[in-house]
């Protein structure tokens, strides 16, 4: 598989070529998708060893920064992406949850690993552990793994990116659904 | 200072403190008030009434010759069997001038779990001691915030006493005898 964004999905639109040049015909929304999902900022947030991948997927040997991730923030305010990175305990939670709140729209959320996910190796008996982050807050796409290989990471960016480009997000289907109650 | 560094005589190495001579210290000083001396894997081990717990931590603090003045590690272990008992609070302490470690340890009963606190003697207690309570439910009598520290505040138990389950007793699908608890090994 050849990881390149751009080549999975191409840029929405069709070219008219014309006399000197050409015209392009697109959707406003489609086009919207498109930049958005090309220039991803994740938020700086790791609990546990996921982290770990997840730096050497920031770093030299990965570079997600070829796919648009370049720019990691340490302010949920100014992320677009949160990457749960790791195990999810009940004292994180309220945490997890207010970092999602003080994201801007449009947010997502990528669940990284067993832990993230589910639970993990903390599903059976446990008296500190959240059982999956999607008990704190919506998930967009679920990464298996313990922790998943930078591949992994990368590969769930990318289904992101796909999932924004064809407007299956959470927050593009609340839109379609305000927009239809507002025209009837 | 100089003499106290650990040096090599005829291939051997001389320790200036060793655990027969913080033993005799201890002894001369608390006579029978410490007790239980043992080393495990070489490490001095000992015992004392939980109320003189802070007497002993400050002379190992405080004498020229022991000087342990370094607070490497502070637990509490649940022995459910030793009734009047049942909670042993752990000082792991370190001459740092003669690279010497020995532990220390204060029994408790788990209905009136009271120890003085050591935060006066060692600041890196406050924390432990925070941790140790909530795991364990110590409570450590002058600790100057005594909350819990890793667990959530509404927590209404202390999870580490050995009054849990260790895990969901309708398991099958694990064979005690792999885990040294059981079965024909035991």
């Amino acid at each position: 598989m050849e990881l390149t964004a751009t080549t999975q999905v191409p840029f929405p639109g069709q070219v008219h070529p014309t006399e000197g040049g050409g015209v392009l015909i697109s959707k406003l929304d489609e086009v919207i998708n498109w930049a958005r999902s090309n220039s991803l900022w994740p938020l700086v947030f790791g609990t546990s060893c996921c982290a770990i991948e997840m730096m050497s997927t920031a770093s030299a040997k990965y570079d997600w920064s070829r796919f648009g991730f370049e720019v990691a923030r340490a302010t949920p305010r100014q992320a677009d992406v949160i990457i749960i990175a790791g195990t999810i305990v009940n004292k994180m939670a309220p945490v997890l949850k207010r970092l999602y709140d003080q994201m801007a729209d449009p947010k997502y959320v990528i669940a990284m690993g067993a832990c993230a996910t589910s639970g993990g190796p903390f599903f059976y008996n446990t008296y500190s552990v959240v059982k999956g982050a999607d008990h704190v807050i919506p998930v967009d796409v679920y990464i298996a793994g313990c922790p998943p290989r930078p591949e992994a990471l990368i590969h769930a960016m990318l289904t992101l990116q796909e999932k924004i480009k064809s407007g299956g997000t959470r927050e593009q289907i609340k839109i379609d659904k305000d927009m239809n109650i507002i025209n009837g | 200072m100089q003499a106290n560094i650990p040096f090599w005589v005829g291939g051997a190495l001389i320790m200036s403190l060793t655990n027969e001579k913080i033993q005799q210290r201890l002894q001369e000083k608390f006579g029978e008030l410490v007790s239980g001396f043992e080393e495990p894997y070489g490490m001095l081990t000992f015992a004392a009434p939980k109320e003189n717990n802070i007497k002993v931590l400050q002379f190992l603090f405080d004498d020229e010759e022991l000087r342990f003045q370094f607070l490497t590690a502070l637990c509490a272990v649940h022995y459910p069997e030793r009734k009047g008992e049942e909670l042993a609070v752990v000082y792991h302490l370190h001459n740092l001038v003669d690279n010497v470690r020995i532990r220390f340890k204060v029994f408790t009963d788990i209905n009136q779990p009271d120890v003085y606190t050591a935060t006066s003697l060692y600041s890196t207690a406050n924390w432990m001691e925070r941790e140790t309570f909530d795991f364990y439910g110590v409570n450590f009598v002058g600790h100057p915030n005594l909350k819990r520290i890793l667990n959530v505040d509404e927590m209404d138990y202390f999870p580490l006493r050995k009054e849990f389950p260790l895990e969901d007793q309708t398991r099958r699908d694990k064979d005690d005898e792999m885990f040294g608890r059981g079965g024909s090994f035991m």
